[in-house]
């Protein structure tokens, strides 16, 4: 019984500092030294938001760089117990969560691979080109998936190879020093950068 | 595996063990009562709560009356948290206009966030409103950290004690840990993610119009704040579905050691702390030790066979030097995917940075076996150090057997009272995860979550009543576990495997602390050599090995085999 009053009053105490002064105090920080982190990495094109550079989107396009397969869904407008596949749903990430040895995992690479190769990418497949990422939402791809779609994009928007590859190279995201990170490219920034390049 | 996938490996784990030595200093120090940097700040702070609380520091508690705070203490927030999982429609910070959580999935998620396991049977961004993830569910991450630590403490002064029935008082404990451990460096760590693009906003979600033309929301909400403290506290309840996966949540490399080393942090400086308390530092590296021994062997395993990748990606043409990428992110790569899943499951983490269902069968038979091995290495916040001592107690009780001693650990004589008692916690886990597993394996309500057949599935279940039984949170999230079976046993499982394990500890604890300390003699069997460090990784693993490794053989084990034969389901 005597338990009672402490943790009543240590409960109440430490749900005000824990979890309303510490992060309204954090939130009114972020917004006052890093505004633009704090609200989810922006990307403005001409005044208009586009997406955010942490968060990959849903490219189809020739003219542009793809992503990674993406396994996030949404609730089937038809029946709201069911969903339906919606690639970079940012607003429900999830990866497929199938084995090793599922047969569904083996039949999608499958046509996600000769996808690619009709596509016109030839040789062996990155490992990330078509697995999904674990959050649905990869903003990255790695540098030598990128280098095999330079032939498509190049072709969609009329440039020369040399010319987009030029752009890829310098948009590679390097480990710092060699070691901390991978090796990546950001599909957003990529093709932005494209549509700088060459506007439609 | 690649040069450089080891050396960042190294260089995370060595930070840890550098950044622990000084923390364990500090908490040894905070725990006793001494002045700090921070007390000119945080002692006003202190002694206010104990006023309100109605708490007199100064009282040492018992065994028994510490317990039965932690137990109260636990109960209040339990009900608290129920409530405000239902009522969350009502209540202000709600910008997505979430509806309450129904009462399985609001049972579930309470006891979750109670016992340190944040199980997420729920995806956060399509689930809970801000309101309850800053004033729900972060309060617990803090507070059920906060009670791990304090019941660490009370085991830790079982040994300092000397024919003194008391270890120490709970409301101290529980108050200091918070203000002087936990918000300190959530703070910290929370600006340090914030710097790496993690967003804090009170908006619920933006939309945008991508370059193609077509809308994307993109779900935002206070997430440094909480990610901070979800990794401190080895929470690992994530704000968002994908957890640590979550660009949002771990945008780059270097937020990605940051959430590694944060989660190992506290419970490698609790080791320090408690050789420090006991006034034998050795001991605690001696514990530190058999600990990080294990997790790099279980770190080189996952890695290897992830590096590896797997016949059915080969067949569909992918590059096998790439390794494994299905449910991992490029800006990790495999080599900080490995470390993650390896850490978080030898902690009782649980936050994920890769989907561990997708893993290779090897690959995700550590976390699993990790897990089951009882989250010693170094195991939760609190929770990982009184294990570690319960397995230190049955090593020198089977190095006494061999030699035909009475065993004593740091001074104290472990005898026929503490055997049972520690037997009694041990059996809880195997209790909990093959009973629950046994019957989810053969009822349809159970089977009809399962996403993958075949060995896979077994793997599925086995997986969650490990990790809610082993408070762990982390999952083969390819189980619908947001049905009512699932989060009924697995809110019982998770409660048993906090409170039915803990207090047996803490009656052993209470049993320590009253016998008088003997002397070092002749006869004594040191515990702080690598003669002990070899026992009692033996003692851990044959234990482990000897409950799981039947259920292990028909889950990813076969899956192995089944690989390797080329079979898919």
């Amino acid at each position: 019984m005597s338990h009672i009053r402490p943790a009543l009053v240590m409960l109440i105490l430490f749900t005000i500092l824990t979890g309303i002064i510490y992060p309204l105090s954090l939130t009114g920080l972020a917004g006052a030294i890093l505004a633009r982190e704090a609200e989810g990495s922006l990307v403005e094109v001409n005044g208009q938001r586009v997406g955010s550079s942490l968060i990959g989107q849903t490219f189809v396009s020739e003219r542009y760089f793809h992503g990674r397969p993406s396994a996030t869904s949404a609730p089937d407008p038809a029946d709201a117990t069911k969903t339906i596949d919606a690639p970079y749903n940012a607003g429900n990430s999830s990866g497929s969560n199938l084995g090793p040895i599922a047969q569904k995992l083996a039949d999608r690479l499958k046509e996600d691979g000769e996808a690619l190769r009709k596509a016109g990418i030839a040789g062996p497949l990155p490992a990330d080109a078509i697995t999904a990422s674990a959050s649905g939402l990869d903003p990255h791809i790695s540098p030598a998936f990128a280098l095999l779609q330079v032939a498509s994009v190049a072709k969609a928007r009329n440039l020369s190879e040399t010319k987009v590859k030029e752009l890829l190279d310098a948009l590679i995201e390097r480990p710092l020093l060699g070691l901390f990170g991978e090796p990546r490219v950001n599909v957003l920034r990529l093709n932005t950068a494209l549509d700088r390049l060459s506007p439609a | 595996m690649t040069v450089t996938g080891w050396l960042q490996i190294v260089l995370v784990l060595s930070v840890v063990i550098l950044l622990a030595y000084p923390l364990g200093l500090y908490m040894a120090r905070v725990f006793k009562g001494e002045h700090t940097f921070l007390s000119p700040l945080l002692r006003p702070v202190e002694t206010g709560f104990y006023r309100l609380a109605g708490v007199r520091p100064d009282q040492e508690q018992g065994w028994l009356a510490y317990t039965l705070a932690m137990l109260t203490f636990s109960l209040f927030g339990f009900l608290s948290l129920y409530l405000i999982l239902r009522v969350q429609a009502y209540l202000p910070y709600n910008p997505q206009g979430f509806d309450n959580v129904p009462p399985d999935l609001a049972f579930n998620t309470a006891i979750s966030f109670l016992t340190n396991t944040n199980w997420q049977a729920y995806g956060g961004e399509t689930t809970m409103s801000h309101f309850t993830q800053m004033a729900g569910l972060a309060v617990h991450n803090f507070l059920s950290a906060a009670t791990g630590i304090a019941l660490a403490l009370a085991v830790t002064r079982a040994f300092m004690h000397s024919g003194l029935a008391t270890l120490g008082n709970f409301w101290v404990d529980l108050t200091r840990t918070t203000l002087y451990v936990l918000l300190p460096l959530s703070i910290l760590l929370a600006i340090a993610f914030l710097a790496t693009g993690v967003p804090q906003t009170l908006a619920g979600s933006v939309d945008v119009t991508t370059l193609e033309g077509a809308k994307q929301t993109i779900a935002l909400g206070p997430i440094a704040s909480q990610e901070a403290i979800k990794q401190l506290g080895t929470n690992g309840g994530g704000f968002m579905n994908a957890n640590s996966a979550h660009p949002l949540e771990n945008p780059t490399a270097i937020s990605n050691y940051l959430q590694i080393i944060a989660m190992l942090l506290v419970s490698s400086a609790l080791v320090m702390t408690f050789g420090e308390m006991v006034g034998r530092r050795r001991q605690g590296y001696a514990l530190l030790a058999a600990m990080f021994t294990l997790l790099i062997a279980g770190v080189a395993l996952t890695y290897w066979a992830e590096a590896n990748g797997t016949p059915v990606l080969a067949a569909a043409g992918v590059d096998p030097a790439g390794g494994n990428m299905e449910g991992k992110e490029v800006r990790f790569g495999t080599a900080m995917s490995a470390l993650f899943a390896a850490v978080t499951t030898g902690l009782s983490c649980g936050a994920v940075n890769a989907m561990h269902a997708s893993l290779t069968p090897l690959g995700g038979l550590v976390p699993l076996l990790l897990i089951q091995l009882g989250e010693v290495l170094p195991g939760g916040v609190g929770s990982g150090l009184y294990g570690m001592v319960v397995f230190a107690i049955l090593a020198v009780f089977v190095a006494g057997l061999m030699v035909g001693r009475t065993p004593e650990f740091l001074g104290k004589k472990i005898e026929a009272r503490e055997m049972k008692l520690a037997m009694l916690a041990v059996l809880i886990l195997p209790f909990a995860i093959l009973g629950f597993s046994a019957v989810a394996a053969v009822l349809p309500a159970a089977l009809s979550s399962l996403a993958n057949a075949g060995p896979h599935g077994l793997s599925e279940i086995l997986y969650a009543y490990s990790s809610a039984a082993g408070n762990n949170g982390s999952a083969f999230a390819g189980l619908s576990a947001n049905t009512p079976w699932f989060n009924t046993t697995l809110g019982i499982a998770m409660a048993l495997g906090r409170f039915a394990y803990v207090v047996p500890v803490m009656a052993i604890a209470g049993s320590l602390a009253a016998k008088t300390r003997v002397p070092v003699s002749a006869g004594t069997f040191p515990t702080d050599t690598p003669l002990f460090v070899g026992l009692l990784v033996g003692v851990i693993l044959i234990l482990g090995g000897l409950q799981f490794f039947p259920a292990l053989a028909l889950g990813p084990i076969v899956e192995q085999v089944l690989m390797v034969a080329g079979k898919t389901f």
